[in-house]
């Protein structure tokens, strides 16, 4: 691991402060550490945010605010998320370990990096890791990742279970940096790959998340639901946070899908939602609306299985919510 | 850098350099070498310990970041010539073959016993789930065992856990 100089901030302001070029802010590490370990990751220097007062989970109107420091553990475990934002606690214990859960924050949940075998392995190009290497996971192995809004550059996945809930939940991400404070929308802080691969997101250098806020949680009935190729303690092949609101009269009301395992992004299902609106809710129309989504799937020779799985997957999950 | 740690009810200032991981000072430079690095990438957890009671992964925490924490380690769990219960029932269970993955995974029963909530595989989120076989299985399932000795840890776990 290459040398690097470590300090923990105050408070929000003192980590920006303390943010220069080559820099890293550090949560639990689960993620980061590992990646300076295998040498994919060489910040000259980390400024630890995982201790910074940013607040737990509240009440926030008729919403709920995230501190972006929160482990992983205490937001699934937390009695205001466990009742009115199920899909997220289910989503979050969907992923990782226990031990994990409890390192990991909120913040860098959201911005872990992908899981794609060369982006991790520093003897092989890759796009990501170096602009321009090349991405040799097109012609090799790509069985785990994007079928959705990938490019030729990059065919990378986010790994994130949390994230695709939040995107489901149109969830909002307080960000404070250099140039001041802002805030971007669940979907949103990720981008796809297009030719600039190295940037998984839309923050800038040195700016922090401070917290995560979800509006009032959506009418209906909600699931995560998540398809790995061993029972627990792996990464999604696909996965799904589903919110179904069906009205008296058997139609869509309202509904909210987005997909995890397919995309550079949590990927939000708007085709599959804006088929769903208004139709009578049954197979037929949750067929109509999957298959309206996944049209749009650009599958590479070993992953094509993840088309039809999300497909299925779509289905089921929709199934299961309809009253 | 210096920093002061609690491990095992003992205050431990040490000097690292940041890129040391808790795994690699509590093995090396603590002489505690209970914890184990299977993998160092977090995949294993038999490097398991508890900081301020929660299990984390000591192959991922950096040292430095952990400046006043209480870490307890297998070699803690015990009072004295007292086995912790659990380790007593690994014991009286046969929890384990070769051994490697046991301090890991005692530590990790510790703090999984401690914690509550909901699992991947609880039915109800909003109640405190029964601790069943499969509730052992899921809230345990970050702990790897080379050798297979599963059934036997769930067993041992449970009866403590009852
Ligand atoms: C074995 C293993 C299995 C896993 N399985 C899953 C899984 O199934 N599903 C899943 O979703 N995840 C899984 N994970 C990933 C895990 O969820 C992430 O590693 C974790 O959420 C990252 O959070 P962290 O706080 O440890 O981030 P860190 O590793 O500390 O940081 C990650 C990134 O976020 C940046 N960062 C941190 N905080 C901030 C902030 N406040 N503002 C701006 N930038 C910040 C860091 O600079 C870094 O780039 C797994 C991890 C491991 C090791
Ligand atoms: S898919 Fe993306 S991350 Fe993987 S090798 Fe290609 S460029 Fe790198
Ligand atoms: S050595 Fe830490 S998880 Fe394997
Ligand atoms: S007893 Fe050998 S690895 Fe678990």
């Amino acid at each position: 691991m290459k040398a690097f100089e470590y300090a923990r901030a105050a408070d929000p302001a003192d980590a920006v402060a303390r943010f220069r070029p080559g820099a890293m802010y550090l949560g639990g590490g689960t993620n980061l550490v590992d990646l300076m370990r295998l040498g994919v990751a060489e910040p000259g220097a980390l400024v630890d945010v995982s201790r910074l007062p940013l607040g737990g989970v509240e009440p926030d109107g008729d919403g709920l605010r995230i501190g972006a420091a929160v482990r992983n553990s205490e937001l699934a475990a937390h009695p205001l998320v466990r009742e009115r934002y199920p899909v997220l606690a289910r989503a979050v214990l969907a992923g990782a370990s226990g031990q994990v859960r409890n390192m990991a924050t909120v913040a860098g949940n959201l911005l872990q990096r992908t899981r794609c075998p060369y982006f991790q392995d520093v003897s092989k190009p890759c796009n990501k890791r170096q602009p321009g290497s090349g991405c040799p996971a097109i012609g090799g192995d790509h069985a785990n990742l994007a079928v959705l809004g990938h490019s030729r550059a990059c065919v990378a996945t986010h790994p994130s279970d949390m994230a695709v809930a939040l995107a489901a939940l149109d969830a909002r991400v307080h960000i404070t940096g250099p140039g001041g404070d802002r805030v971007l929308a669940m979907p949103g802080l990720h981008r796809l790959p297009g030719d600039e691969p190295h940037r998984d997101t839309r923050l800038e250098p040195g700016e922090l998340i401070t917290a995560v806020a979800l509006p009032a949680p959506p009418p209906g009935a909600s699931h995560y639901r998540k398809v790995r190729e061993r029972a627990s303690f792996a990464f999604a092949l696909v996965s799904i946070a589903a919110v179904l609101d069906v009205g008296a009269d058997g139609t869509v009301a309202d509904c909210r899908i987005a997909l995890g395992g397919v995309a550079h992004v949590p990927w939000r299902a708007f085709h599959a939602e804006q088929a769903l609106r208004g139709s009578r809710a049954g197979e037929d129309a949750f067929v109509r609306a999957a298959e309206a989504e996944m049209a749009e799937a650009v599958p590479l020779p070993r992953n094509a299985y993840k088309v039809p799985l999300a497909r299925n997957l779509i289905v089921r999950t929709l199934l299961e919510l309809a009253p | 850098m210096e920093i002061t740690l609690q491990v095992n009810g003992v205050r431990r200032p040490v000097d690292v350099d940041p890129r040391v991981s808790l795994l690699d000072l509590l093995r090396e430079r603590l002489g505690l070498t209970g914890s184990k690095k299977g993998c160092d990438h977090g995949q294993c957890g038999a490097c398991t310990v508890l900081i301020d009671g929660r299990r984390v992964l000591a192959c991922l925490a950096l040292a430095v970041a952990q400046e006043g924490a209480e870490i307890t380690t297998v070699e803690g769990l015990a009072s004295g010539e007292r086995l912790h219960p659990l380790q007593a029932a690994f014991i009286e269970h046969d929890a384990f073959q070769c051994g490697y993955c046991t301090p890991g995974q005692l530590c990790s029963a510790v703090g999984m016993l401690a914690e509550g909530g909901p699992s991947a595989v609880t039915e109800e989120l909003a109640g405190e789930p029964e601790l069943t076989a499969e509730e052992i299985r899921e809230r345990m399932s970050g702990n790897l065992c080379r050798c297979g000795a599963y059934p036997n840890i769930v067993t041992a776990i449970a009866e403590v856990g009852a």
